[in-house]
Formats: C-alpha cells, sequence, structure tokens
C-alpha cells in the first residue's frame, strides 16, 4: 500500500531506493522520501481521513512506511486550541496553538517522527534503535522502543542534568553517558552508525524520520476544517520541522484534499542561537553556524543541517523569522500559561515571544488566521523557569493567617 | 612541508585509499583543483562552479572555512584541511 516511490537527493537529484540511507554519495546531499501524488489522491478523501482513529497515522498514505503502523498508534492527532485569550492579548483576530505538549506518549513532537522511524526500522528488520539526544528525542526513542521491543542505545553527554536522565532511564534503555559534549557524542553516533547494523533515527533513517513531522501540517489543515492557516509560526533547530510543515501543506493541495495552500511560513529562534533567522534577515542561503548560547537547548543546533531548506521555504512563502532573547522566552512561556492555560517547554516560549514580535513589526497581520506550533512539554524544563517565578504565599495553617494573606493580596 | 588534506572515507576511492594527501598551498578553492588533476573527479564531488558543495564542511586548522573566508581562505605550508560531509552529524564521519 505503499505511495513511496524512493528516495532522492535534494541537491542533485540523484535517485536511490528505499534504503536505510540517508546522504547521496555523489554529493552527500541530504536524502529525501518521493511518494506518487496521483496514487495518493485515488487512494484518499477527506471522509477517509475523517473517519479514521485520532492519530498520526490516519494520514499513512503520505507516510513513507509500507504495512500496517507498528509503532505509535496513539501518536498525533494533538489538540488545536483557539487562542483566545492569547489572541486578545496580543491583539490579533484569530489564533491557534497546535499543542505538541501532549503528544502521546512522551510530551513532544518527537513522538510523531519517532514513531514513522520506528515502524520503519522494523519493516527493515533492525532490531536495534538509536540515537544521539540530550532530551526529547532521548526520551521518544526510549519510550516508543520499549514497547516495540526494541533493543535501545541512547547516547548523551556525560554531564546532562539529572531530570533529563531519568525520563529516559525509566524506560531502561542503554543509556550511553558519553564524557564529552553535545558535538562528540553526535561524532561518536555516525561512526558508530556506520560499523553497527543499528537504527539511528535521526542518522541513517533520517529521510523516514523527518517525514513524521508533516503530520502536524496535516492535522492543523483538517482541524481547521480543511483549510491552510495565512500563517505558520514554527520553532528551528535543525529547520527540518519548519520544512515539513510546509510540505504537508502543498502536498495536501496536490492532491486536492486543500484548495490553496498560501501560509506564510515563519521561523522562530533564540537569538543566542540563530543561523537560520539571521539567513533569513540578511536574505543570504549561506548559512552561517553559529556556537549556541541559549536557554532553548531543545533549539540550540548551530549548524542546521535543514537551514537553507528552512530558509528557501519561508523566502518561497513570504513569510519572514524573527529570534528573541532568553528574557522574552521566559516572558513568552509565562504568556502562553497565563492566558491559555499551557505549559511549554522553553522552545515553546522562543515561538509565542516572536510570534509577538512578528504581529507587532506588521508581518502578521491582525485579521489573519495565524497557527503557533507549540512542540514540548514544559514539566521537562522547568530548571529554566527556576527564580524566575512569583513565589507561593507562605502562611500557618490557620485561618487568621490565611484571612492575613487574602488582606495583602488585595 | 606540503598542505595534508584529510580526505573522508567516500572519496577515498578516488585517492587510491589514502585517508591523508597534499596538496598545493594558495587559495582553498585552487588547492581542490590541483587535488582533482591528480585525482580526478574529486572536484566535482567536493564543488560546483568553484563553490564548495552545501553539504560538504571545509575545516583549515580545525576552523570551518565559513568562518574564514570560505573558497578564498589561504592555506599555508604545514595547515591540514579537513573535508567532511556535512549531515553524518559530525565531523569525524568517515
Amino acid at each position: 500500500m505503499s505511495f513511496v516511490k524512493g528516495l532522492k537527493c535534494r541537491e542533485c537529484g540523484r535517485e536511490y531506493g528505499v534504503e536505510p540511507i540517508y546522504v547521496c554519495e555523489f554529493c552527500f546531499g541530504p536524502l529525501e522520501a518521493v511518494y506518487d501524488y496521483q496514487g495518493i489522491k485515488k487512494a484518499v478523501s477527506k471522509k477517509k481521513i475523517g473517519n479514521r482513529d485520532e492519530n498520526l497515522w490516519r494520514y499513512r498514505e503520505f507516510l513513507p512506511v509500507d504495512g500496517e503502523p507498528r509503532v505509535g498508534l496513539h501518536s498525533g492527532f494533538t489538540p488545536l486550541v483557539k487562542a483566545e485569550n492569547l489572541s486578545r492579548f496580543l491583539g490579533v483576530k484569530e489564533l491557534y496553538i497546535k499543542d505538541d505538549t501532549v503528544v502521546h506518549p512522551t510530551l513532544s513532537f518527537k513522538d510523531r517522527v519517532v514513531a514513522v522511524a520506528l515502524t520503519k526500522a522494523k519493516e527493515f528488520g533492525f532490531d536495534t534503535a538509536a540515537c544521539a539526544s540530550t532530551g526529547n528525542l532521548a526520551h521518544s526513542v526510549s519510550a516508543h522502543g520499549a514497547k516495540a521491543g526494541l533493543n535501545r542505545f541512547i547516547f548523551i553527554p556525560a554531564t546532562l542534568e539529572e531530570s533529563k536522565i531519568v525520563a529516559s532511564l525509566v524506560f531502561e534503555p542503554n543509556l550511553i553517558a558519553v564524557d564529552g559534549n553535545y558535538d562528540d557524542v553526535n561524532r561518536l553516533c555516525s561512526e558508530i552508525a556506520n560499523k553497527y547494523r543499528w537504527a539511528f533515527v535521526n542518522i541513517n533513517i533520517r529521510p523516514y524520520y523527518a517525514e513524521g513531522s508533516k503530520t502536524i501540517g496535516f492535522e492543523i489543515a483538517e482541524q481547521l476544517g480543511w483549510r491552510a492557516p495565512d500563517n505558520v509560526v514554527v520553532p528551528c533547530a535543525s529547520g527540518s520541522l519548519l520544512t515539513k510543515v510546509w510540505k504537508a501543506f502543498k502536498e495536501f493541495k496536490e492532491v486536492g484534499l486543500l484548495k490553496e495552500a498560501d501560509t506564510r511560513i515563519f521561523a522562530a529562534q533564540a537569538a543566542g542561537c540563530n543561523p537560520i533567522v539571521t539567513a533569513i534577515k540578511n536574505d543570504t542561503d549561506v548559512i552561517r553556524p553559529v556556537k549556541p548560547e541559549t536557554i532553548a537547548k531543545s533549539l540550540a543546533i548551530g549548524n542546521p543541517a535543514d537551514g537553507f531548506y528552512a530558509y528557501r521555504a519561508v523566502k518561497d512563502s513570504g513569510g519572514y523569522g524573527e529570534d528573541v532573547t532568553d528574557e522574552e522566552i521566559i516572558e513568552g512561556i509565562k504568556t502562553l500559561a497565563r492566558t491559555e492555560g499551557i505549559f511549554a517547554e522553553t522552545a515553546g516560549g522562543v515561538t509565542v515571544a516572536v510570534a509577538r514580535r512578528l504581529i507587532e513589526q506588521g508581518y502578521i497581520g491582525k485579521e489573519e488566521l495565524t497557527v503557533l506550533c507549540i512542540t514540548g512539554n514544559g514539566m521537562k524544563t522547568q530548571e529554566a523557569l527556576q527564580g524566575r517565578m512569583t513565589e507561593p504565599h507562605y502562611i500557618k495553617p490557620n485561618m487568621e493567617s490565611f484571612e492575613e494573606m487574602l488582606k495583602r493580596l488585595e | 612541508m606540503a598542505v595534508k588534506v584529510r580526505i573522508p572515507t567516500p572519496l577515498q576511492r578516488l585517492t587510491n585509499g589514502q585517508e591523508v594527501v597534499e596538496g598545493k598551498p594558495g587559495k582553498l578553492i585552487d588547492l581542490i583543483l590541483d587535488l582533482d588533476s591528480r585525482f580526478p573527479g574529486l572536484a566535482e564531488r567536493v564543488s560546483e562552479n568553484g563553490k564548495i558543495r552545501r553539504f560538504v564542511n571545509i575545516y583549515v586548522n580545525e576552523e570551518d572555512i565559513r568562518f574564514l573566508n570560505a573558497e578564498e581562505t589561504e592555506v599555508k605550508d604545514g595547515d591540514e584541511v579537513s573535508i567532511v560531509p556535512a549531515i553524518a552529524g559530525g565531523r569525524g564521519w568517515s
């Protein structure tokens, strides 16, 4: 039932079969799945999709797997929250939060990409899943891999915070703490991926893994009543998510599920790690790597692999990009929590703060429909807020003390 | 003493299996073109129309040439140049 024709180099166009490979052997460009859209067009309809279970596999024809979904059967189809309080606060008419703080099972959008990656890994016959990560990806591979019955090797920098280690370790993967920084871990993993026949989700399975991100875009379009929004704001680390959200709208249009897909795509980054936004602002497609320094650790990729493609998607769509300071990021997290009751991780703070700026600067129109992609849960990055919150009201266990405090509140 | 050039595994077929070859001092792009005269095919794998390909990283003495003078970076005797495919996730991919 697969509609995947093969893999194709995004740079030089050389074609490859459906294999666990990720880089063009000629020009070293990244490989991407290509589909038979005529076939998909015949196979899908709004009704057919609408009748399926509420998880990301309802868009299976657009995902690079051959057989039945095997992993992440409850992942995806997160709420699209109409953010009336936040839109009033920001002075825009229609604003929605795509709320991936509640993706099953580990509360970030990585559960989507890992669901697709591990389903594909099982199809390829791998018995071991692996990744290099400092956070969300490690949690997701650990959890999805446990359910899928895969051996798991999760590589982290040895200096990682205890809370992040626990959230992986509870699933009992082989957690490998490497004496080095994240770049060292990544480099080691690339070497291991070349020697051991393991499914490294973000290395040799990457062309399949990355496609899982499209499901955010599919869901937004369906949840809006089969229409694409005017604007979408997407946080950027490698830039892959942004390109895939855009691709999702285009694919839906291609197969006739959307009449129009003229969404403007906006990139959100932290000022302390802004290579993609810098390229957008300077209007140059050369992505200059930076050394990240930001509290938004899940976005701290200084040399983004899909940066060029993210730049191009933003430009082609008529969008723009902004980067915000750590203070604005914290304020963004608090604003979203205060207005919409959603606790996002630091990346969510980046997205909200960037949206605020883009609205103030007029890049996002006040009469338009805008969606903010909130990609992970704030419970995971609580340390970022330490010392930046209001204090509890301490009282004695009696009525007098309580009412004294109430008076002070008035 | 010449310039030491580290060749990644996927390109070692072109250098008869050599992991390190000698390069000529001068502009980086000229060094690549000179290598091509001895190892035909190497330049087109690494560059296109005088520009280093987007997914090839080149380091001179551990510094990414994008932080230096890009293709025009001057390379001296004794310098070490590393050619590293970018998306493999790090410099050590070989």
